[in-house]
């Protein structure tokens, strides 16, 4: 790789990464009962399998669907389902929804592993074991891993890019994983290049985790991969989004309204590498992930390797347990792009990659008060979507939403590059996520009504053409009658009666007949 | 657990209105100190004047309009409104003008159109302009540099000035048009330019201390550079216009065209290139559309200053300028990433 390049604005943020760094990858112990949201990743609904009263085992798969774009929920463990309904979630918004509750026996008893030989496997295979296993991508998005992995069907990948940027501040659970496990994401790398077929692989590490390109390199000199290259990249958030990587790494931009498989690169976390490999050599399905619990509210911060389904609350009691429990303001994800939990009664799901357990006073706030903008366009140097935030915040204040789509609202991917360096310290980025949905959802009523429009009015222009054809057929058949009537009325007028016509010609050949034998 | 409820990001923030107007203060102390050591202790005054006024009036509106005061207050935009305001006027103001003026800008400039952040137009610049044209006498009576007249009004005395105590006339010697207005009014009775600039009035390049007190502006305004207070597209596109237009009809003319330097240090190109035009709520906001306004407003101050009515030009081209931001915005959109 000769040269790196850069993309827009971006930020050097306190990485606050060696908080969490300081304890090894520990297992969190099982908990009593584990609730498992029917859908943790983007796209469908699952439906569960099981019924409440079932004993599961681990690996099990108790919820899926037949959607193209879904990916399974397994048993993380053996148990009892013992409730299936509605319960709270990590949802920006507090929302509930449904979910598996399985009530833990302890037994950790697992079903049945169908192990075959992936390098045997066509791609076709590999992606249908992949997507037996629920694997999302476990960067945050949690994006389907084989619906993604199936556009190398259609289109041609040239560039794999291996993501372990992991650039926001706090979160540490990729940085420990590849110092774990740097030869499964070697392996699930080797998988991916299977399935794909790429001329090139990048590993892209952030240069603030020496250890963990250190160890990577040393897993790829162990099990060596065809055009693989690891690339430390300069520390500068949002280096790790998928569109800034890709520019880091290429100098490509990802067009718009089109995805990085159109320009022919594809992108893959770290962590999804390592699912993978389990999934193909152990036929183990995703039912983990490691889980960085840090912040200046929690006693002992580090990283777990986390059974989905397990309440943050037992997350935070194996790292020791708050400092203060009264003013706890829970955070899942990092600073930049988590939100905001309100309480710790919440699952851990496939894509909590961290929790964060701070102090209310360390959370800058000022509630209902900011300074007005003066458009001083430092939002504008640092955003890494080369947008307006400043001229997006005025339109989307004055909720003309037109103006919002004029200036690209829906190119911003809320970063919070522009919030951070605001003098005003007004909240952009919610102004602009409040904008999206009220677009979404105007969107949405906007194409109700064409539809019901459109369906009434075609109702009517039904309604109308059958009458016009009723008139029509009702004007031809008195059009018939009456030219059958002045028929009937011209033969009486002189034209030969044919019933009389063929009488006579009878008598007239009767009459020959009897002249002849005369 | 915590009741707040706030969205991320949540990282401190870096920066804040205050710190940016404390940054402007700051780098408008040299030429202002050069300002006084050149024409002595007036404009102390009447910026003191500027400020007290400024948040009274600015106190008042915000009381009236139900927001809270302190808050805004202590962002400090409407002490350095009232700086740069009081900068613009002469060295030597009845307090009533100082009054009127800062009035001006703070209620019609800023409050009726909805406070800071809100303001189509320079509320100093609409002060100043506001007076120009209401009070032309004392808005045109300058007095001279101590390094020409030999002596400033001490300390008391501007006091005395400014408060109406005294009679005003004892200094009429000591009084005298400023070196624009001179080029102005001598090249209008067809003097060369080389003749009315052999007046002790003039310096090596523009006025007498007035050179000075540009180099000082200059001084605060990279140190707004070096602080990222300011950007440098308005300022480099702004000179870069002053200075081209000067060259290119000094070539053309010598005798009737002031020279690029003279063009510079003269007036308030400087302190309007670093401190003026870049009041970023009335300015552009997009890169590209900063270089146009600070074009804009560079010729603008060309023309007024050699073809216009008025000596210095600096208001109205930063007032006219203003008027187009919205349009100027508009048509210099960046590309977006992902964009052809």
């Amino acid at each position: 790789m000769a040269r790196l390049y850069k993309f827009h604005g971006g930020l050097h943020l306190d990485g606050h990464k060696s908080e969490s760094l300081g304890r090894d990858l520990r297992s969190a112990s099982l908990p009593e009962q584990l609730i498992l949201p029917l859908r943790q990743h983007i796209g469908e609904y699952n439906k569960p399998l099981v019924e409440v009263g079932n004993r599961v085992l681990k690996g099990d798969v108790i919820a899926a669907n037949s959607s193209l774009i879904c990916a399974a929920v397994h048993a993380p463990t053996s148990g009892t389902v013992s409730a299936i309904g509605n319960y709270p979630v990590a949802h920006p918004s507090g929302q509930r929804d449904s979910c598996i509750v399985i009530d833990v026996d302890g037994e950790d008893e697992a079903a049945r592993a169908d192990i075959v030989n992936p390098k045997e496997l066509d791609s076709e295979a590999l992606i249908q074991r992949i997507c037996r296993a629920g694997i999302v991508g476990l960067g945050g998005a949690a994006f389907p891993t084989s619906p993604k992995l199936s556009r190398g069907k259609t289109h041609t990948v040239d560039t794999l890019i291996i993501n372990g940027v992991e650039c926001e501040p706090y979160i540490t659970c990729d940085d420990i994983l590849m110092r774990n496990y740097a030869d499964e994401i070697i392996r699930g790398s080797a998988y991916l290049q299977q399935i794909l077929s790429p001329q090139t692989t990048l590993i892209a590490i952030e240069d603030n985790k020496p250890e963990a390109i250190a160890a990577m390199q040393e897993a790829l000199l162990l099990q060596p991969l065809a055009n693989t290259e690891i690339i430390a990249i300069p520390t500068i958030y949002p280096s790790g989004g998928e569109k800034q990587l890709i520019q880091i790494l290429t100098g490509k931009e990802v067009p718009h309204g089109q995805f990085a498989f159109d320009i022919g690169l594809l992108c893959q976390n770290v962590g999804t590498c390592v699912a993978i490999t389990r999934a193909l050599e152990q036929d183990q399905p995703l039912i983990s992930r490691i889980v960085t619990c840090t912040g200046d509210n929690v006693s002992q911060p580090g990283n777990w390797e986390v059974r989905f389904g397990t309440p943050i609350s037992h997350l935070i009691e194996q790292a020791g347990g708050y400092k203060n429990p009264d003013n706890a303001f829970l955070v899942m994800g990092g600073p930049m792009m988590g939100f905001a939990l309100h309480s710790d009664r919440l699952p851990i799901v496939k894509a909590s990659n961290c929790i964060m357990v701070m102090r209310e006073q360390t959370i800058p706030h000022t509630p209902g008060y900011h300074d007005e903008c003066i458009r001083c366009s430092k939002c504008t140097e640092v955003c890494p979507a080369q947008l307006l935030p400043q001229q997006l915040y005025w339109h989307a204040r004055a909720q003309a939403w037109d103006r919002t789509l004029e200036f690209k609202l829906f190119d911003c991917i809320e970063c919070g590059c522009c919030s951070a360096v605001c003098p005003s310290q007004i909240p952009l980025v919610q102004y602009y996520r409040a904008a999206k949905s009220e677009i979404r959802a105007a969107h949405k009523a906007q194409f109700k009504s064409d539809r019901a429009r459109a369906r009434f009015e075609f109702r009517e222009k039904r309604l109308l053409l059958k009458k016009q054809a009723d008139e029509e057929r009702r004007r031809l058949k008195r059009e018939a009658l009456k030219q059958k009537q002045a028929k009937s009325g011209a033969a009486a007028d002189g034209a030969p009666d044919p019933v009389q016509a063929a009488l006579e010609r009878v008598r007239e050949r009767k009459k020959a007949i009897r002249e002849e034998t005369r | 657990m915590s009741s707040v409820i706030v969205s991320s990001p949540y990282v401190a923030p870096g920066n804040s209105l205050k710190r940016l107007m404390i940054q402007v203060i700051v780098a408008l102390l040299p030429g202002t100190v050069a300002y006084v050591w050149f024409f002595g202790p007036g404009p102390i005054i009447n910026i003191g004047l500027a400020i007290v006024f400024a948040l009274a009036f600015e106190a008042a509106v915000l009381k009236l309009r139900a927001k809270p005061v302190m808050p805004h207050l202590t962002d400090f935009s409407a002490v350095v409104a009232a700086w740069l305001f009081a900068l613009c006027l002469p060295m030597h103001a009845p307090w009533w003008l100082v009054a009127l003026g800062i009035g001006f800008a703070m209620i019609a400039g800023k409050h009726l159109y909805g406070g800071l952040g809100f303001n189509p137009f320079n509320p100093a610049m609409v002060g100043y302009v506001a007076l120009l044209i209401s009070f032309p006498r004392e808005m045109t009576t300058w007095y001279l540099p101590g390094v020409v007249s030999g002596e400033t009004l001490s300390l008391a005395e501007s006091i005395a000035y400014s408060f109406g105590s005294v009679d005003i006339g004892q200094w009429d010697a000591l009084s005298s048009a400023t070196p624009l207005d001179q080029v102005k009014t001598g090249v209008g009775q067809n003097i060369p330019i080389d003749e009315i600039r052999q007046t002790p009035l003039f310096g090596d390049y523009g006025g007498r201390g007035w050179e000075w007190i540009a180099f000082w502006w200059f001084v605060g305004g990279v140190y707004l550079l070096i602080t990222k207070t300011i950007r440098w597209h308005i300022p480099l596109s702004l000179l870069a216009a002053v200075m081209s237009m000067a060259l290119i009809f000094y070539l053309i003319e010598p005798a009737v065209y002031a020279s690029p330097w003279f063009h510079l240090l003269s007036g308030a190109v400087v302190i309007g290139a670093f401190f003026i035009a870049t009041d970023p709520v009335s300015a552009a906001t997009t890169d590209l559309g900063r270089i146009y306004y600070g074009l804009m407003i560079g010729c603008l101050i060309y023309v007024i200053r050699v073809w216009g009515g008025y000596p210095d030009g600096i208001a109205f081209a930063v007032l006219l300028a203003n008027m187009c931001v919205p349009l100027i915005d508009y048509y210099t959109q960046p590309r977006v990433y992902g964009e052809k």
